[in-house]
């Protein structure tokens, strides 16, 4: 043992020289110190954050509930919007307008988009592999990091005067406007998750199918897509967690007019843009600030549902791996 | 002369009109009524014994490239009905490359060149046949049991669905009749509608084999089918390929030199691309007419 360690110490090698070396050894190590520090501190911060974050939404949000006597029920399906920017209280906190609105924009843009990202992926990687790999996949993974003002921006001057000229609008701003950006914008990352999915399919899989005089299409539909679908449900929600957070791209093309859109065409609102225009001007702890606070606990709500369902889809796979 | 049985005729030359002899003969038979059966079975079966075997599979001159590699030379050789024929010879010589082009695999693979003839009872593969109809009469096993992840049902329903069978009853009865052919319908019918993921190894071997069936092949191409199996599932797949023969045509790459002696009735020795020989397992087995042969299956080499 001492032997060991005189060696491991004249290489000045660390914790790679294997289970021959205690803890107590590494130890010795300043460097080792620090870093094993600083990485535990990391992970422990990683972990205390998102908790901190959903305390303080849950203390905030539920004073809406609690110091102005608001019933939840009212809050979610109430359209009466309109709280008093003081701490006395009195208003009406109904934001069923916003949440129809968040709803009706991301339901709309993953009806675009998820036909369009199935097709993407299947072709980037069945059809076309070669030409897939090495040039659609790095140019969808660009798409992914681009801002989301500026797809805001080019939705606001592109398709905002396309949506009124063709349709003989007053103004273009619309569910339409809203749930096109969303879907331009969630289209790249359901792509990309849906295509490694695909590609993680097993080659035998499909031999087997190819094997028993299967067409191209049919091995795609009934073998492959069923195979990768724990991983295409991620993507797409996964996608559409990133719509229901995005702010400033829909903000700027839903047009921000409380009342329920009459049509895919009329101009509404949606939570974030809500919480986004009116967070400056309320007054901090009175009626209508608390209330945009329920707004935003609202949506860190339904992120969670989002990534549990993920982690659900994600276990379910699993255990039918493990079963092989 | 390029075959390594020389026992075998030229297909363009005899066999089309041994062929129609044949038909001939049976068409006769089944006219004649009146004539006692045994009778008439025994008058054709010595006349056809003294005709040559028509083939399942006949290959011409055979050469497969990959890009620029040379993977099949001058590959000739016939494939008996209903019967086993073993390939044997060290990893890497084109057995599997030889194995995928009777029911053209290899079409799934970029860069592949082949010249030559493959003939399905006398249909070239090829130039006068669609790839998905002939898989449909030659299907495949392989090394790896490949179970679809779904049920075992849906397993076996699989290849009768493509097809267009939609009828619950019809399908019923393919997934019965398939699973009992190969022996494990009376262990699995519990389980019909679990995952056929959560099988052993030598069930999701034969779910394989049941499914191919199911697609009602004349030929089923085996590529060392049990080579990831243990012993008792090997055995259990040898004795279920000795009884397919009786209605199927059976082509089986293996390692294993008892398997090719136990259960086939030809084999060919395979060596860098090459048919090195071809002849009865018997022959190959007791006196191979080629020292390399013999060397390979004394373990030599290999
Ligand atoms: N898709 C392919 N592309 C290029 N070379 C290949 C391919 N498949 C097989 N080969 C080569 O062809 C030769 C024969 O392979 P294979 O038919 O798999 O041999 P065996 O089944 O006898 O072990 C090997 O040298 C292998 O490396
Ligand atoms: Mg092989």
């Amino acid at each position: 043992m001492n032997n060991v360690e005189t060696i491991d110490r004249s290489t000045g090698r660390g914790s790679s020289a294997g289970p021959m070396i205690r803890a107590r050894d590494i130890g010795n190590f300043p460097k080792e110190h620090v870093w094993n520090g600083f990485v535990k501190g990391a992970g422990i911060f990683m972990i205390i954050l998102p908790i901190a974050i959903g305390i303080f939404l849950f203390i905030k949000g539920c004073g809406t509930f609690t110091t102005y006597g608001h019933s939840i029920t009212e809050f979610l399906f109430s359209a009466d919007w309109n709280p008093a920017d003081d701490s006395a209280g009195g208003g009406t906190v109904g934001a069923a307008v916003y949440i129809v609105g968040s709803l009706y924009t991301c339901g709309l843009a993953l009806l675009i988009a998820v036909p369009f990202s199935l097709a993407a992926a299947i072709f980037m990687t069945e059809i076309a592999p070669v030409l897939g790999n090495r040039f659609l996949k790095p140019a969808v993974e660009i798409f992914v990091g681009i801002p989301s003002v500026v797809y805001g921006w080019i939705g606001l001057t592109i398709l905002i005067p396309f949506l009124k000229a063709v349709f003989h609008l007053n103004q273009g701003f619309s569910v339409l406007a809203a749930g096109i950006v969303l879907a331009v914008m969630i289209f790249p990352s359901i792509t990309t998750l849906s295509a490694d999915a695909i590609r993680g399919v097993s080659m035998d899989c499909r031999k087997g199918a190819y094997g028993m005089g299967a067409t191209r299409w049919q091995v795609i539909y009934q073998i492959v897509l069923p195979a990768a679908k724990p991983g295409v449900l991620t993507g797409i929600i996964l996608g559409l967690a990133r719509a229901f957070g995005e702010a400033l791209a829909v903000a700027m093309v839903i047009g921000k007019t409380r009342a329920f859109p009459k049509s895919i065409l009329s101009a509404t609102s949606n939570l974030t843009s809500a919480i986004a225009s009116d967070m400056g001007g309320a007054m901090e702890g009175g009626e209508y600030n608390t209330a945009l606070w329920t707004m935003a606990l609202l949506l860190f709500l339904i992120s969670l549902l989002f990534i549990f369902i993920v982690h659900q889809i994600g276990k379910h796979g699993e255990t039918e791996n493990a079963a092989k | 002369m390029k075959h390594a049985d020389n026992t075998v005729r030229k297909w363009d030359e005899y066999m089309i009109q041994d062929a129609i002899n044949i038909i001939d003969s049976q068409l006769a038979h089944s006219a004649e009524t009146n004539r006692s059966q045994s009778e008439e079975d025994t008058g054709i079966y010595n006349k056809s014994e003294n005709v040559i075997k028509i083939p399942k599979f006949s290959v011409n001159d055979l050469n497969l490239h990959y890009g620029s590699f040379h993977a099949l030379k001058d590959i000739s050789i016939n494939v008996d009905k209903n019967s086993i024929t073993a390939l044997i010879g060290p990893s890497g010589c084109g057995k599997s490359t030889f194995l995928k082009t009777l029911n053209r695999m290899n079409d799934l693979e970029t860069g592949v060149a082949i010249d030559g003839s493959v003939r399905l009872d006398g249909t070239d593969v090829y130039k006068d046949m669609n790839a998905i109809a002939l898989r449909q009469r030659v299907g495949m096993v392989f090394q790896q049991p490949n179970p679809f992840p779904k049920s075992v049902y849906d397993n076996v329903a699989y290849g009768p669905r493509i097809r267009g069978i939609k009828k619950r009853s019809e399908l019923n009865e393919i997934v019965e009749r398939c699973l009992t052919e190969v022996g494990i319908w009376s262990e699995i019918k519990d389980r019909l509608f679990k995952s056929a993921l959560g099988l052993s190894g030598g069930q999701q071997q034969r779910l394989c084999i049941a499914r191919t069936l199911a697609v009602a092949p004349e030929v089923i191409l085996m590529d060392e089918p049990t080579s990831a199996l243990d012993p008792i599932s090997t055995m259990k797949i040898e004795d279920l390929a000795m009884k397919l023969k009786e209605k199927y045509t059976i082509v089986i790459v293996t390692h294993n030199m008892q398997q090719a002696n136990r259960i086939s009735d030809k084999t060919a020795f395979f060596l860098l691309g090459e048919i090195i020989e071809y002849d009865t397992t018997n022959n190959i087995f007791l006196n191979p007419k080629n020292k390399k042969t013999e060397e390979y299956i004394s373990g030599r080499f290999g």
